[in-house]
This record gives C-alpha cells, sequence and structure tokens, in this order.
C-alpha cells in the first residue's frame, strides 16, 4: 500500500481512538486530513521541492503509530542532551513522553505536553487562541502532521517571567519497529516581556528507518525574546521534516539556530511572519555533511509592518557527494516601510561531487526599505591552508580548521556557552579532528 | 643547512625564479633584497613547500637532503619557519589554541607527547613578554581585526614559539614603527645561535641595522644578481637597485 494511503486509513482508527477531544480540535485534525488528502506529498514538480526528492523515504512501510512503550536508561543517552547545565526536558521515546527522562514544570510556566494540552479544559483558553493558527494551512506536510498530532511539547511562558534554565525538547526512537514514522507538535507561547531559551533535538538510537515529519509554532507577544536551537546531528537512516512557524508581535525578537551535521535527509521550512513593529528575527544555520546525506534549508521571513528586522546566515559545508539546498525567500510588504532585511548563504565544497543550489528570493512590495542578500560558493583557501601547514599543522587538521573558521561567526550569536561548546565539538567530530583543544 | 641549486620554479607556464644558487649555513644571517616582483616572496613560498608553485629544475637541499617531496607541514617539521608577507585570518581560532595546535602537531609527527600544558603556559608566557604581547591579545582570533604590526610581531611569536632551525622573514618589517621593529628585532636575534639560520627579506636597510646580516643578496627577475657583505645593503639604500638592473642586463 502507499504510504499516502495507509495515512489515510490510519487516520480513521486515530479518530475513533481520539475523538473524545475537544471539537475545535476534531474539526482542524479533520480539515488538516482533507488538505493532505487532496495535496499529498509534494513531489519535485512543486517549485519549493525542486531539489528536494522524498520519493525513497516513501517508499518504506511504516509504522505509523507505535504503540510499544520502551524505556531508555539515562546513562545510554545522556551524551544527546546538554548535561553541564541545568535544564527542563520534555522527552519523547518512539512519540511517547517520557516521564523518567523529563523535568517538566508547572511553577508559574507550564513546560510540559501536548497530550495533556490537547485534552484538558485547563489549556483550552490558549490552545483555541494560538493551537494552528501559525502553521500554514495549505502545507501539506504541515496538514499530515495537524491530522495525527497527538504529543509533543507544550510551553506557556505567561507575562514577564524570565525562564532561568533553557528547555530541552528531545525525541528518542528506539528502533523497535524496522520503520517509524513520527509526528511530533510543539506549541510554544511566550507571553508579553518574557525571555525563555529551546534546544530540540530528534535522535535515532538505532539504524532502522526513521521518519519524522514535526511541527512547532512559537508565538513571540510583544516585547517578547525566544531563542531556538535545532540540533540535527542524527544517524544515516534517520531523515526529518522540520516544519517551524513563527508568529512574532511588536518588539519581540526570535532567533533560531540550526545546525545540521546529520541524518539521511532533513529539510527545514522555517517561517517567520512579522506582526507588529520593530519586530526582530535571525535565523542562522551551519551546515556540515558528507557521504550522501541531504540538507535543505526553505526559510520565509513575512515582513508585515514597519520598522522590522531580519537576519538571515547559513553555512554549508559539503563533502563527499552530499547535497545541500537553501531556498530563502523574503517578502516585504508595501506597508513595511523601513525593513532591514539581510540574507547571506556562503558554501564550500569540499569534493567535486558535492553539490549546493542556492536561490534567494525576494518580493518587496514597499520602497524605503534595506534588502541585501547574498550567496557564495567556493573552495577553500588555498593561501589560507598553505599558511596552517606552513605552521606543521597536517592537511586535515588545517583543513579542518579552515573549515570551522568559516562557519564560526554563525556561534557568535549563540547565547548558552555549554550549546557553543557542544556545536564545537561536534564540528571537530564531523570534520574527523583531533585538535587538543575543543575548537 | 639549506643548499638551493639552480632552482627554477613558476606558475601555470610562468617562470618565477630562473636560476637560483644559495647556500645558507648554521649560524649564518642572510638578507635578500629586490625590487618588487622579483621573486623574493616567490622563493620563500617554494622553500616552505607551496605547492601552487611547479619547481621545473633544481634542487633544494634541507641538510643535505633533498625536500622536493615535503609537504609544507613536513618541512615545517624539519624546522622551516616562514614569516609571511600576509598573515591569513583564522577567526574563532585563538592565538594561544593555534600556537598549541602548531607546536603539538610537530612533537606528534616526532612521536613525542603532547607539550604538558604548565610547560607550554610557561613558553607561551616566556615568550609574549619577549616580543612584549599582551596577554588578551593571545586570546584574541589568529590575525582577525589585527593591524598590520600586530600581525608581523603575531609572526614573530609564533617563530619564537616553534623555535625553527630556518627561519624565513618575508618583509617583515613593514608596517613595523620604529619601536615594534626593535622588539621583533630582538625576538629574531634571541632565536640566533650557531645552530640555525635566518633569511631576511626586506626593502630597507633598517632593519638590517638590528639584524645583522652576514650576507646580502640581490633578487632580480628571479635570479640572484649580487651578493655581497652588509655593506652591499647600506650601498642599495644610497643608490636604489637601478644600477644592479642594469648591471645584471649588461
Ligand atoms: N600565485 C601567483 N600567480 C601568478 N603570478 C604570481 C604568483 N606569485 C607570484 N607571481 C608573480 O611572480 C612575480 C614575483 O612575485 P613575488 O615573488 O611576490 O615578488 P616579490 O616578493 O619579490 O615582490 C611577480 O611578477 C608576481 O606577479
Ligand atoms: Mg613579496
Amino acid at each position: 500500500m502507499e504510504l499516502k494511503d495507509k495515512l489515510l486509513s490510519s487516520f480513521m482508527v486515530f479518530e475513533d481512538r481520539v475523538n473524545h477531544q475537544s471539537k475545535n480540535i476534531n474539526e482542524i485534525r479533520n480539515t488538516a486530513i482533507k488538505n493532505f488528502q487532496q495535496k499529498g506529498f509534494p513531489t519535485k514538480k512543486d517549485e519549493d521541492w525542486k531539489y528536494t526528492s522524498l520519493n525513497a523515504l516513501l517508499k518504506h512501510d511504516y509504522t505509523i503509530s507505535p504503540q510499544q512503550e520502551s524505556a531508555i536508561e539515562f546513562k545510554d543517552v545522556k551524551k544527546y542532551f546538554i548535561h553541564d547545565i541545568d535544564t527542563y526536558k520534555i522527552v519523547f521515546i518512539d512519540g511517547k513522553y517520557s516521564s523518567f527522562l523529563s523535568e517538566t514544570t508547572h511553577d508559574g510556566i507550564d513546560v510540559c505536553l501536548m497530550s495533556s494540552a490537547l485534552n484538558k479544559p485547563k489549556y483550552k483558553i490558549i490552545m483555541d487562541s494560538y493551537y494552528n493558527k501559525a502553521a500554514k494551512a495549505d502545507h501539506s506536510l504541515t496538514s499530515l502532521n495537524t491530522a495525527f498530532a497527538s504529543e509533543g511539547a507544550y510551553i506557556h511562558i505567561p507575562r514577564n517571567k524570565v525562564v532561568e534554565k533553557p528547555i530541552q525538547i528531545v525525541h528518542f526512537s528506539t528502533g523497535n519497529e524496522t520503520s517509524v514514522m513520527l509526528q511530533p507538535r510543539n506549541l510554544i507561547v511566550v507571553d508579553e516581556n518574557s525571555h525563555v531559551q529551546i534546544i530540540e533535538r530528534h535522535q535515532s538510537l538505532t539504524s532502522n528507518v526513521v521518519l519524522t515529519n514535526s511541527v512547532t509554532e512559537v508565538f513571540a507577544n510583544k516585547r517578547a525574546i525566544v531563542d531556538y536551537y535545532k540540533i540535527q546531528n542524527d544517524n544515516q537512516e534517520a531523515s526529518l521534516i522540520d516544519n517551524t512557524f513563527i508568529s512574532q508581535k511588536q518588539s519581540s525578537n526570535v532567533s533560531v539556530h540550526t545546525f545540521s551535521f546529520g541524518g539521511k535527509l532533513i529539510r527545514n521550512n522555517l517561517q517567520f511572519f512579522q506582526r507588529g513593529e520593530r519586530i526582530d528575527s535571525t535565523m542562522k544555520g551551519i551546515t556540515i555533511i558528507g557521504d550522501k546525506q541531504h540538507v535543505d534549508h526553505n526559510t520565509l521571513v513575512h515582513h508585515i509592518e514597519p520598522n522590522c528586522e531580519s537576519h538571515q546566515d547559513y553555512k554549508g559545508i559539503f563533502g563527499d557527494r552530499s547535497t545541500g539546498v537553501f531556498n530563502g525567500k523574503v517578502v516585504v510588504e508595501k506597508e513595511a516601510q523601513k525593513t532591514n532585511a539581510f540574507q547571506a548563504n556562503n558554501n564550500i565544497l569540499v569534493d567535486d561531487k558535492a553539490t549546493i543550489n542556492t536561490k534567494p528570493q525576494l518580493e518587496i512590495f514597499a520602497d524605503d526599505v534595506k534588502c541585501s542578500h547574498g550567496c557564495t560558493i567556493g573552495q577553500l583557501d588555498k593561501d589560507a591552508l598553505f599558511y596552517l601547514r606552513s605552521r606543521g599543522i597536517p592537511e586535515k587538521e588545517a583543513k579542518a580548521l579552515l573549515m570551522y573558521a568559516f562557519a564560526n561567526n554563525v556561534l557568535e550569536s549563540v547565547k548558552i556557552n555549554a550549546i557553543k561548546t557542544r556545536i564545537n565539538k561536534l564540528i571537530a567530530q564531523k570534520l574527523g579532528v583531533n585538535l587538543g583543544f575543543d575548537l | 643547512m639549506l643548499h638551493i641549486k639552480n632552482l627554477h620554479a613558476g606558475i601555470e607556464e610562468k617562470g618565477i625564479l630562473r636560476g637560483i644558487n644559495l647556500e645558507v649555513k648554521a649560524g649564518e644571517v642572510h638578507a635578500i633584497m629586490g625590487p618588487n616582483g622579483s621573486g623574493k616572496s616567490t622563493l620563500s613560498s617554494v622553500i616552505a613547500g607551496k605547492e601552487e608553485y611547479e619547481v621545473t629544475d633544481g634542487e633544494i637541499f634541507l641538510n643535505g637532503e633533498n625536500i622536493e617531496e615535503l609537504g609544507p607541514e613536513e618541512r615545517a617539521h624539519e624546522g622551516v619557519f616562514l614569516s609571511f608577507q600576509y598573515p591569513v585570518e583564522i577567526p574563532g581560532v585563538s592565538v594561544t589554541n593555534f600556537v598549541k595546535t602548531a607546536i603539538n602537531e610537530t612533537r606528534k609527527a616526532k612521536g613525542l607527547e603532547d607539550m604538558p600544558a604548565s610547560e607550554m603556559l610557561k613558553k607561551i608566557r616566556e615568550k609574549a613578554e619577549l616580543l612584549e604581547i599582551d596577554r588578551r591579545f593571545l586570546s584574541r582570533s589568529l590575525n582577525e581585526g589585527f593591524s598590520g604590526g600586530e600581525k608581523k610581531r603575531n609572526e614573530i611569536f609564533q617563530m619564537a614559539m616553534l623555535e625553527p632551525k630556518l627561519a624565513i622573514l618575508d618583509e617583515t618589517d613593514s608596517g613595523l614603527d620604529i619601536d615594534a621593529l626593535r622588539i621583533v628585532a630582538n625576538g629574531v636575534n634571541k632565536l640566533r645561535s650557531k645552530d640555525n639560520a635566518v633569511i631576511v627579506i626586506t626593502h630597507y636597510q633598517r632593519l638590517l641595522d638590528y639584524i645583522v646580516p652576514d650576507f646580502v643578496h640581490v633578487l632580480h627577475n628571479g635570479k640572484i644578481v649580487k651578493s655581497g657583505t652588509k655593506e652591499l645593503a647600506l650601498e642599495l639604500e644610497e643608490k636604489g637597485y637601478d644600477w644592479i638592473k642594469q648591471e645584471a642586463t649588461i
């Protein structure tokens, strides 16, 4: 059976199981499955999917909602957490909440579960105002997630709270099934003047096939600050389609850093909507891949109101036969005067067989704006390489240092030191070097 | 120490060095002077092993061994150091970490353990003091945003840390004010011993007041057209290069 058909028939079973829930949510689900049914999976014919094919991924016979519960020992997965600082943790194993590995809270803030938010009346007001309000309704993969959404992180930070500890959202898959499809759904609502930091990771623990189609909605109300870090360093058989929608109000500041170092196929759909003045939106990324890995960054910033800024800076290093895509769209509406939009995508191809397709798209309808964009594709600088080697540093290590130097400025805006250290280690690991210091 | 015989080298069909002969013995300081574009930087790069240049004829011997097959890092491990005319910026890697890596990679190549951290620290402190380098400077990203003078001083700091057998200084004096020049020269002189050698490439006699050469060579059009002692540098300072160019064409 085709995956699409399998999903459609699973939906009926799923619907029976969950339809005791609120009418509103059921309606959202039904609309979503209809949209998915009509649109199906995206194909290369879709302009936005020209360079990323899901065909190979859709051939597997996925388990849609894994039922078997599995336990994991913390010591076995400790390395996947940022563990040298105190954090809240919302942890899932094969899509199911693991209370054992988690550290949630209701003390002044809600750091808990989407399953609770979907079911319990006390979350109804927030859910009715925010749930599925930022997610693109006509986007087939997002609709697919919306139809099946039952678990994920639910975070609500009321006004005037600076959340001291970062929140880690970690999804493990255990390989209990030969191939599994996961559809986590996260909602993050940050009220006026509040500040929160989030770290997200998806990690498969075996070489069984995993396809994650994740949807995250972030709402930053007036003057809220949200820093979001996505660590994508999964194994060769794990693929991720990350759909993140960010809706910002006046004077809020949201940054998303995406570190893509591993996985079979990664597609990041990252969309910012600026619904107020003096908003700042930042999206940065470092991609370092090899083998036949594929990473696709598809970004959108929608400048709707005046006096806002957006900053995009993506660095990519592609080795072997790996492929990269960067498709960055900036829309500046007519009313959005004095917009300042900056976009850069710089890439290094380490091997002849590696490829990158990079395409900035600017749609500017206002006349008083500052927009700049630039993309480069290059090789490592020979003079720089000679400089390092002439100091006794072997070629491989010298190349690694140069690649690190190339990507480095993306790390400058990372506000959590423990993350910086971890990313540096992952970069060194990814580049296969041990330099005697953490990069 | 270094013996260059009839060296011809160039890039993509273009000949740059056209028959260089030079012998530098341990304990000696040689100065190489010459007009812009005469091939001074190319010569230093070829000695240090830059692969873009093709050696079409001749040989380079280091301590009696032909080094043709050695990569730049292997030459460094053999004790060659080149202070670059244009040092490269490496964002995100501090001066200290860079120097540590360079030293430990060289030790690794010789089958030695990493230098103990305390010893490294002591050495860094000592050499930084010698070159009057501020501690904060050492934690900055290598060459990033350094002034021309800072870059050169940092090159000599690295040289002092690596203690090479053969140091080649390619226009290390350009961009230095007189105080910095004195400090840098002092750093170079500290390195001098009967076991190692220095090649100083410069346009100006000025530096040679501080690092006094045993021999002075004039490079023109990829050839050494005149060699002499330190008095030759004074003569060049006075008369410029034109008389040498004329002599060379006769
Ligand atoms: N990488 C290169 N590519 C092309 N030409 C070069 C290159 N390096 C040096 N040259 C040429 O070789 C000549 C000598 O250059 P160089 O060695 O830098 O001279 P100097 O250091 O004496 O000023 C010049 O004509 C220069 O343009
Ligand atoms: Mg030069």
